[in-house]
């Protein structure tokens, strides 16, 4: 039976209103193909399950779930999605590392006829891609740099894959998204944001290009799991820097914002 | 872009009006009380409805009278801004004692001179035996009056002291056909009553009282003319000058005659939103269905072509200022209940009209609007949302509570409606509801409400059932056994319910002594005079005269209860973790933490005084032991303290608790809600109509909660109790659709009264046109699902931790407290920190 597939998850997070249309409720995987340096959700990185200190409490982060484990906590809110035209976004981490778990759930989302998004930055082979895309409303993806080079500096992994992928989900058709989050130091020239917004406007079908600032929301959370942030010098961008690049991304006459 | 409706320029009058207002403490002065003395001396040969218009007129012809630089819209009951008037009739015992204290206390601080003071210490002696709170007293069952004075089981303070208010009566009546025509009335039913009929003498007395009230208001009203007139011959300003003499010609004809442009018809509106808290103390006088009285005149004006939407607006801002120049003083201890200035006017706007059919217009948005420009707490805006309520309404609403002022409150016309049909409300006027005070819904101009008649405190009745009734070494109520034989869950839920029905029984006795109290003593001709049916029956508000009649006591603690119950059943008697008995002790030494700060000294004073009562001689080793034992709790071990927090640890981490989505837990909060709600309903009033009870706390939560021990939930005794009927403080871990959907499940509609649910948001959660579209989706999907209520502090933690460090940065930082919105610096400490802590929906 396909639903007894287990997926690890870390979080459900109802009432989520930055990723995805509407009120949403956002399911986050565990397991990441990336290591991103700025990353706010680090417990979301590591496959394993781990134990995180918040506030002075041992947490354990991650749990086996099934799809009809969770189906009932996502459908509690269904009266929201259908007032506001959400649904359920699946986060990470990276989806793709569970690719099969993460069809099945979207499959079952859909039987119920929910609206279904999914973040994700596809650095996965293709073949993993194609098995979530039936079920797929929205695919919001991100592109970080268009450097290879400097993209595996700080993400551990090179840009052609996820470029190349880009490419392929948007010829599948689905309503694709393109996400970039604004890193002072990696991509906050004008140039680096450019270069992203110009090739997502090559991408057939995409409309949006959304710029998502850099936080340190989720800096406390390196101590709780006894790692170290890199990046503590870095101060998130201001309002008027994100202006300028939001209106050298719009040049690209794609439809863009800050925030999703 | 954000598209919002009706986003209208602010006169530069408003920013003066409203510093003008504020630029000095609230003041108490003593014109109204050295002339009701004056008056009542006067007439002691006449019967009691007589004597009140009498002094209601008494004090009209001669209470000081003032225009405030730049006002348009004109009426004060003191001469300094934002004062109040004192009002000996209901009662007087607390504010002598207070005189000395009332300008330092912590909530609610008024200033007042050293004449003011000796000007009441004058008058107050001749009041003694002859108050509504004297006769209250006298009428109440000695039992019920010591369940509220020296058990805080409840408490109706706030009528035992004061007026009752909580009306909203016909406005637009006297717009049309002004007090003129109302004394019309009055005289046409005069002239129809036979000296020989049998109620000839109570009637006429009381329609001749009528008469003298609205004759003493029209000249009430002339007297503005006469002074706004002077005030032009004098005005150097030819603009000014111009704006006095219309003011002069407006207070000529309102509120005598029927308004004729909408500026007469703000008037006339202030005229009587004035003098009903001129009359009596009650507060919670509120407007109600503003936008729908006043259309008329608006729409008149506008389509002659006699008034822009900027001239309109500006008179709206005008009266949205002067709903903060009308101010009342409370004791010490209701002031922490009410904190925050507190007066509860109510005006609500959308909703349908009597006819199903949705009633938002222009000025619907342009209350909104006027509530933007006027960030003040009064008046309380809500709105009626329904299916049918048009969207961009919804998110005109959600932009002003954006702003952070906790403003406006939403209500759900689908649940609201049926729930007051089914106490007896025709279709038509329960579908023209309006809200009065914090939450209560009423059919105006023809209702008694008498909402707000206690707080109750659910928590008490379970101290009751694990201490068998006994409180103070004292025992008050039934017995329902000792807890350490209790074999079952049920029969100690039997146990809580039983203490909890007697309790309410005692409560019901005290409301209707206090009622009695007022028909006797305070009949209000004039409030009586703009509510339906009391010049048909010719009675007064007070003996009965309105066409609906309840009183609505509230009920609040049901999260605290809920929890605490759900981990009795659990892990007492599911797990058996630890035996009742042994919860019993922990809450008793408030789960082996002890008893600090000023509750200690409480405490450890109410034992010496208890033992020297038993003639047991205490000297100073002796309470230095005690006040030891109360802090310290040295007789217990190490051992059993360890015990003990671990019994609290284990309610907190290992039992679930209410507002988290969890059917079970939700479901017994509901049957706790019910357990009170339903106990409630059975019984009558003194005025014919029937008891309805609401649950909401307004701020009780906190001062109540500070009489209230350790609670089987895990709470530290005396601190805050859970507010409304949302979870408990911190405890509601999913976020607000799980809290909306736990709240949902409680039976809503029969609590008729009211409930209340406080939410809590960062403003990011409604930036951009997007926020505010999934905010209003939020509402609606919760009233989808029958809540009832539903209000939200919008702002950052950081900025109130802020203004508790810096509070002269915040002079004006309203926030949401409970049913009502006041300056988050007037409150007291604990119920800034309440506040603080309150989960904020940030993501």
């Amino acid at each position: 039976m396909p639903q007894e597939i287990k997926g690890r998850i870390f979080n459900i997070q109802r009432y989520s209103i930055h990723d995805g249309p509407g009120i949403r409720t956002i399911v986050f995987f565990k397991g990441c193909f990336m290591r991103c340096a700025w990353c706010c959700n680090p417990e979301s990185q590591n496959k394993e399950i781990e134990e995180i200190i918040e506030k002075d409490k041992i947490k354990t982060v991650g749990k086996d779930v099934t799809v009809a484990d969770i189906m009932p906590e996502i459908l509690s809110d269904l009266p929201f999605y259908r007032r506001s035209g959400g649904g359920v976004t699946l986060s990470g981490g990276e989806i793709l590392c569970q690719a099969d778990f993460a069809r099945e759930l979207l499959k079952a989302c859909k039987e119920e006829g929910l609206h279904t998004a999914v973040e994700s930055a596809s650095s996965a082979s293709f073949s993993e891609i194609e098995k979530i895309l039936p079920y797929v409303d929205l695919y919001l993806m991100d592109i970080k740099h268009m450097d290879s080079v400097k993209h595996k500096e700080y993400t551990a992994v090179g840009n052609e894959r996820i470029l190349e992928n880009a490419k392929k989900i948007a010829e599948s058709g689905v309503e694709l998204i393109i996400r970039t989050p604004v890193i002072p130091g990696f991509n906050d020239t004008p140039e680096e944001i450019k270069a992203i917004s110009q090739f997502a406007k090559t991408l057939k079908g995409v409309n949006e290009h959304h710029l998502l600032p850099y936080h340190r929301l989720g800096s406390d959370k390196y101590a709780g799991l006894g790692r170290n942030y890199s990046l503590k010098e870095i101060e998130p961008p201001s309002r008027e820097k994100m202006e300028y690049l939001l209106s050298v991304a719009e040049a690209s006459g794609l439809k863009c914002k800050i925030g999703g | 872009m954000e598209n919002i409706k009706f986003v209208i320029e602010k006169s530069s009058r408003i920013e003066k009006l409203i510093n003008n207002l504020y630029e000095k403490m609230p003041e108490i002065e003593s014109s109204r009380g050295k002339l009701v003395t004056e008056s009542y001396k006067m007439t002691e040969d006449l019967p009691i409805i007589k004597r009140r218009s009498a002094a209601f007129a008494h004090i009209l012809r001669n209470i000081p009278i003032v225009i405030r630089d730049n006002e348009l819209i004109v009426g004060s009951a003191t001469i300094a801004p934002r004062g109040c008037q004192v009002f000996p009739e209901y009662s007087y015992e607390w504010l002598l004692s207070e005189l000395d204290t009332v300008s330092t206390r912590s909530a609610d601080p008024f200033y007042i001179s050293e004449k003011t003071k000796a000007e009441l210490r004058e008058i107050y002696p001749w009041w003694k035996g002859k108050t509504t709170s004297d006769l209250a007293k006298a009428n109440m069952a000695p039992e019920a009056y010591e369940a509220f004075t020296e058990h805080a089981v409840f408490t109706p303070g706030n009528y035992f002291y004061n007026g009752i208010g909580h009306v909203c009566v016909d406005y637009g009546k006297v717009m049309k056909i002004g007090y003129r025509g109302i004394i019309k009335e009055a005289e046409d039913a005069l002239n129809k009553l036979e000296i020989s009929d049998g109620d000839y003498v109570s009637r006429s007395n009381f329609l001749y009282a009528v008469i003298e009230s609205c004759e003493a208001v029209i000249e009430y009203a002339r007297r503005y003319s006469a002074l706004a007139k002077d005030m032009a011959s004098k005005e150097a300003n030819p603009e000014r000058k111009r704006e006095l003499e219309i003011i002069s010609r407006n207070c000529a004809r309102v509120p005598e005659f029927g308004a004729t442009s909408f500026y007469e018809a703000c008037q006339t509106f202030w005229f009587i939103q004035l003098l009903l808290q001129v009359e009596s103390s009650g507060h919670s006088i509120s407007p109600g269905r503003f936008d729908t009285y006043m259309y008329p005149y608006f729409k008149k004006d506008i389509d002659a072509g006699k008034i822009t939407y900027e001239q309109a607006q500006e008179l709206l801002d005008c009266l949205w200022v002067k709903f903060n120049d009308i101010n009342k003083v409370r004791d010490a201890a209701s002031a922490d209940g009410f904190a925050g200035y507190g007066m509860f006017q109510n005006l609500i706007v959308g909703g349908q009209n009597i006819h199903g059919m949705d009633s938002t217009n222009d000025l619907s948005y342009m209350c909104i609007e006027a509530a933007m420009h006027v960030p003040l707490p009064q008046p309380s805006i809500s709105i009626r949302v329904w299916n049918g309520s048009p969207e961009p309404l919804l998110i005109k609403a959600a932009a002003l509570t954006r702003l952070g002022t906790g403003l406006p409150a939403y209500y759900n016309d689908e649940i609201i409606i049926p729930s007051i049909m089914a106490r007896g409300l025709t279709l038509e006027d329960a579908r023209d509801y309006c809200i009065i005070g914090c939450v209560e819904p009423q059919k105006a101009g023809k209702t008694d409400g008498w909402h707000d008649a206690a707080f109750f405190n659910m928590c008490r009745p379970m101290e009751l059932a694990f201490s068998n009734g006994y409180d103070k070494g004292k025992k008050i109520g039934p017995d329902t056994g000792d807890v350490a034989n209790m074999k079952t869950f049920e029969e100690f839920y039997e146990a809580y319910k039983t203490q909890q029905s007697y309790m309410i029984k005692l409560l019901v006795n005290a409301n209707n002594a206090i009622d009695m109290a007022h028909m006797v003593r305070c009949p209000l001709p004039f409030q009586s005079c703009m509510v339906e049916d009391c010049i048909g029956r010719g009675k007064s508000l007070q003996e009965g005269g309105a066409i609906y009649n309840f009183t609505g006591p509230q009920g609040f603690g049901i999260a605290n209860n809920t929890d605490g119950l759900v981990a009795i059943k659990k892990l007492v008697f599911e797990e058996k973790r630890f035996t009742l008995a042994e919860l019993r002790d922990a809450l008793k030494s408030n789960f082996g933490y002890g008893i600090k700060g000023a509750q200690a000294e409480r405490l450890t004073t109410e034992i010496a005084t208890e033992l020297v009562k038993q003639g047991v001689n205490i000297n100073e080793d002796a309470i230095r032991v005690i006040y030891d034992e109360v802090t310290n709790q040295s007789s217990l071990s190490a051992d059993v303290k360890a015990r003990y927090k671990e019994i609290k640890r284990l309610i907190e981490e290992e039992s679930p608790k209410y507002g988290n989505d969890i059917y079970d837990v939700d479901m017994f909060a509901r049957d706790v809600a019910n357990s009170y709600t339903k106990e409630v309903e059975k019984y009558k009033n003194a005025r014919g109509g029937i008891f309805q009870a609401g649950l909401y706390p307004v701020s009780a939560n906190v001062p109540l909660g500070a009489s209230t021990g350790a609670t089987p939930d895990g709470r530290l005794a005396y601190t805050p109790l859970a507010d409304g009927i949302g979870p408990a403080s911190g405890r509601d871990i999913k976020g607000p659709t799980a809290t909306a959907n736990s709240v949902a499940k409680l039976e809503q509609g029969v609590a008729s009264n009211g409930t209340l649910l406080n939410q809590k948001f960062h403003p990011s959660a409604l930036a951009g046109m997007s926020g505010l579209t999934k905010f209003v989706a939020l509402i609606r999907s919760y009233f989808d699902q029958k809540g009832m209520h539903v209000q939200f502090n919008v702002v950052t933690r950081e900025t109130l931790i802020d203004a508790q460090k810096n509070p002269e940065k915040y002079k004006t930082l309203v926030v949401r407290v409970a049913g009502y919105s006041a300056l988050f610096t007037t409150l007291s400490r604990s119920l800034q920190d309440d506040i603080i802590n309150r989960t904020e929906q940030g993501w």
